[in-house]
């Protein structure tokens, strides 16, 4: 394993790479299954401006180093990026370049967006060992095109993250979630659609058949100022009455470990079985699992996150057809890793773009080559 | 702009003729003297009539369009609204304008996954207008949203004044239809929330219509707040309302617009519409959104951190005409600023942090260059907006403009900003993108072109130096 420790020397291995390279930041995501190359040794903050809203870090730094530094200025990444290793019983350190680049998004993505709407500055070394910067540290900005967004969910295929620039929010004082247990799926899913459609600002929904005590629970989250939270809380539980009765949850930890719980598929944790993420349109999450027929499922993002746990060595893609959306192989043997592609294979002529774009970036195709194809 | 190509013009004819073919007969204009009506978007300063311009109906007649235009090598030039301040939509006088103004059906609405989709010759307005009766609206709100197209606002990544909460153009866009320069016809992400594979939608999102056409987009609706309210700040110094800024950042509360205006603004707005505005140096206006109760919250703690900044005057509205009339001077501050001279108007982006020491270089420059300056502008997300005076009549007052304009714009990048945060390269600022990138930067850019239109017939002579572009476009 190479272990670079500066950005020059990672364009150095690439540029005199020849063969493959398989590049991991922590290794706790489950996508490169044997990395030759590591970013863990290119870490460091390099500036972080509470009053401007942004911070940028070596690709390499471990995400808990950043969400320490943002916690003291009470602040916070947007899109509250989940942690794979209890799902996927991996070990190691997640880093903040490995959220970027398999773009990383948890339950707040529905009010806040994904990984890279926050995303605004990108240093990389691409294929032929060039570094390339594009974006910059503020928040606004249309000059030249977005290879920001490009990088973010490339899984290293177009270039080897160096640096990465976000805008941050301010985290909030308080939370509330507004609890409803025993809906069935179609109902939650109607649930959290009105919520989601209120004016209330929630920042997650979710829906969990299957929940702690073994029930059904459908889950809302409000965050804010103290009166404001208390406030939308108690509207939200108005709203939802039809659907039964809403119960505030409002201390810290609770809610804390609830929506850690949600953010992790920790439903999921110390299950067998493959584990898939399908994105749909949220009313089509229902249609998703019924057409599955999955062990398990988790519904986030209002019903447009689904997690199933399905057994071992299935392809689910055929019994989705006539959903438009995707499917992605999360958790599976290397048996079935062999078999299914871990990203749904995209249509022509969208394939072809992919490719050229590839060939672009990486001519001699050695960059994480066995992957997003 | 580039010579034109003579081996294009001399083909008019026979160009008419084929898309003639494919269009009804007054979708295709050809006579000089309505070919005028496309030569210039609203940078007037720059004019030049296209070959011919075509107003297509449907995606599939923009694929016609296209098809032919690749089988005969004949740049294009897509259209929105023509209200790009870049001259994204200018044309080349061997280039067809392909205008998307007719294609403008609402095609979809769903409440409850919170979509829109819509042919792009709509304008900003009327997609929030189509879901207003449900109390949904569109956040992008670009000054300009009367007019614009939302094929510009995809084309520019358009922003406006709400964009600190709600985000910029390519962060409520969820799918496109678009039209390859050969005619080939893809469909991009959706009504799902992440589109797999590689993030192609940001990347089409901000290319000032140089990787193909949109002509049809799912948009993200919100359910609007259940009310706004603005307060007004006065403070004796720029640096001082730009520390107050990034205070209130800092603070914790997210406001859905921090907007800023100075001296020069201010008086001229005055004279303008009269909004009743304190005389002094410069000023803020806050808005923040909820209920009633919410609002009281936010605004405690805004005007708290205002205080200790000692601000000549805190105006907090009481009524919705109170909240009008605060808005009324920021509104018209382009027009009140139009009243006194022709202007060009900036937008680069800076860091907040960076605003005192960057007013106070303009004011200074100002002075160097003889032309007067007016700020207004997003100051929570550093968006600038510098308005230079110049007399358009008066023979190199523009070209003083346009050096102090550029001067400007490498300030902010000096202090880590960028050339332009919501408004595009276009023409404009094609020359000083070497000021902000280096060359391998650049390059990497174009061979994204290269994959989308090898040819290099779309947009051609835009974003990019014509230096660096000048191979692939012969």
């Amino acid at each position: 394993m190479r272990r670079p420790e500066t950005e020059t020397e990672l364009a150095d291995l690439v540029a005199s790479a020849d063969a493959p390279l398989q590049i991991c930041g922590g290794g706790t995501r489950g996508v490169v299954a044997e990395p030759n190359i590591s970013l863990a040794g290119l870490t460091g903050i390099e500036r972080y401006e509470p009053g401007a809203l942004t911070l940028v870090a070596k690709a390499g730094t471990p995400l808990a180093e950043v969400e320490a530094a943002l916690d003291a200025e009470g602040q916070r990444l947007p899109f509250e990026p989940m942690d794979h290793r209890g799902l996927l019983g991996t070990t190691g350190t997640p880093t903040i370049g490995g959220v970027v680049a398999a773009n990383v998004s948890g339950p707040r993505r529905i009010q806040a967006g994904a990984c890279r709407d926050s995303l605004i500055g990108v240093r990389f070394v691409d294929g032929r060992g060039d570094v390339i910067k594009n974006g910059g540290r503020v928040m606004k900005n249309v000059t030249g095109y977005d290879l920001v967004k490009l990088m973010a969910g490339s899984f290293g295929t177009l270039g080897v993250l160096t640096e990465v620039s976000f805008k941050l929010l301010p985290a909030p004082e308080a939370r509330a979630v507004v609890l409803v247990n025993g809906l069935d799926d179609s109902q939650a899913i109607s649930a959290l659609a009105r919520a989601v459609g209120s004016s209330f600002e929630v920042s997650g929904a979710a829906h969990v058949p299957v929940g702690v005590d073994g029930h059904p629970v459908t889950m809302f989250r409000v965050e804010g100022f103290a009166q404001s939270v208390a406030y939308r809380a108690g509207q939200l539980a108005e709203l939802l009455k039809d659907y039964g009765e809403a119960l505030i949850e409002t201390d810290p930890e609770k809610t804390a470990a609830g929506w850690k719980w949600v953010r992790d598929v920790e439903a999921f944790h110390g299950l067998p079985g493959d584990v898939w993420r399908v994105s749909v349109k949220p009313s089509d999450g229902p249609r998703v699992a019924a057409a599955v027929g999955a062990e398990r499922v988790v519904y986030d993002w209002a019903g447009g996150l689904v997690w199933l746990l399905v057994d071992e060595g299935r392809d689910i893609r055929p019994d989705l057809q006539g959903i438009a959306g995707h499917a992605t192989l999360v958790r599976a043997a290397a048996s079935t890793r062999s078999q299914i592609a871990m990203f749904q294979p995209e249509p022509e002529p969208l394939a072809r773009i992919s490719a050229g774009l590839r060939t672009q970036f990486d001519p001699r195709g050695i960059l994480n080559p066995g992957l997003m194809r | 702009m580039p010579v034109p190509d003579a081996r294009v013009m001399s083909k008019k004819a026979r160009l008419v003729d084929r898309l003639r073919g494919v269009l009804p007969e007054d979708a295709v204009i050809h006579d000089p003297a309505e070919t005028r009506a496309y030569e210039c978007d609203a940078l007037t300063a720059y004019k030049c009539p296209p070959l011919c311009a075509v107003l297509p109906s449907s995606t599939e007649e923009v694929a016609a369009v296209l098809k032919i235009c690749h089988d005969e090598d004949v740049p294009v030039v897509p259209r929105g609204a023509g209200t790009s301040l870049a001259g994204g939509a200018l044309p080349t006088a061997d280039s067809v304008i392909l205008g998307v103004a007719r294609m403008n059906e609402v095609l979809e609405v769903d409440y409850d996954n919170r979509f829109i989709r819509v042919q792009t010759g709509r304008t900003n307005l009327s997609v929030s207008g189509a879901v207003e009766e449900n109390d949904f609206f569109y956040a992008p709100d670009p000054s300009s949203q009367l007019a614009c197209a939302i094929a510009g606002n995809i084309a520019m990544n358009s922003g406006g004044a709400h964009c600190l909460k709600y985000g910029v153009t390519t962060n409520n866009l969820m799918g496109v239809t678009m039209v390859m320069m050969d005619g080939s016809v893809v469909e991009i992400g959706g009504a799902h929330l992440d589109a797999g594979g590689l993030d192609l939608l940001g990347l089409i999102c901000g290319s000032e219509g140089q990787l193909g056409v949109v002509t049809e987009a799912t948009l993200r609706i919100l359910r609007k707040p259940e009310g706004a309210r603005p307060v007004l700040m006065a403070f004796d110094s720029n640096e001082v309302a730009g520390q107050c800024v990034s205070d209130i950042i800092k603070a914790g509360v997210l406001p859905v617009a921090i907007e800023f205006m100075d001296r020069p603004v201010i008086r001229a707005t005055e004279a303008f519409v009269g909004a009743g505005y304190p005389d002094c140096e410069s000023l803020l206006i806050v808005e923040v959104e909820g209920s009633d109760a919410e609002i009281n919250e936010q605004l405690e703690l805004i005007l708290e951190i205002a205080r200790q900044h000692n601000p000549v005057e805190l105006r907090e509205s009481t009524s919705a005409d109170e909240s009008a009339r605060i808005w009324l001077g920021r509104k018209s501050a382009f027009g009140a600023m139009g009243r006194i001279n022709d202007y060009m108007c900036l937008d680069g982006t800076i860091p907040v942090s960076e605003l005192p020491y960057v007013l106070r270089r303009i004011g200074e420059m100002s002075e160097e260059f003889g032309l007067l300056v007016g700020n207004v502008f997003h100051a929570g997300d550093g968006n600038m907006h510098p308005l230079i005076l110049y007399d358009a009549n008066k023979p190199g007052d523009l070209e003083i403009c346009e050096k102090f304009g550029a001067e400007i714009l490498k300030l902010c990048v000096e202090v880590g900003g960028c050339l332009t945060g919501e408004h595009g390269v276009g023409i404009e600022k094609r020359d000083l993108m070497n000021v902000q990138y280096a060359e391998v930067d650049l390059e990497a850019q174009l061979r994204v072109k290269d994959v989308f239109d090898p040819k290099w017939l779309l947009n051609p002579s835009k974003v990019f130096p014509l230096d660096a572009t000048k191979e692939r476009r012969s």
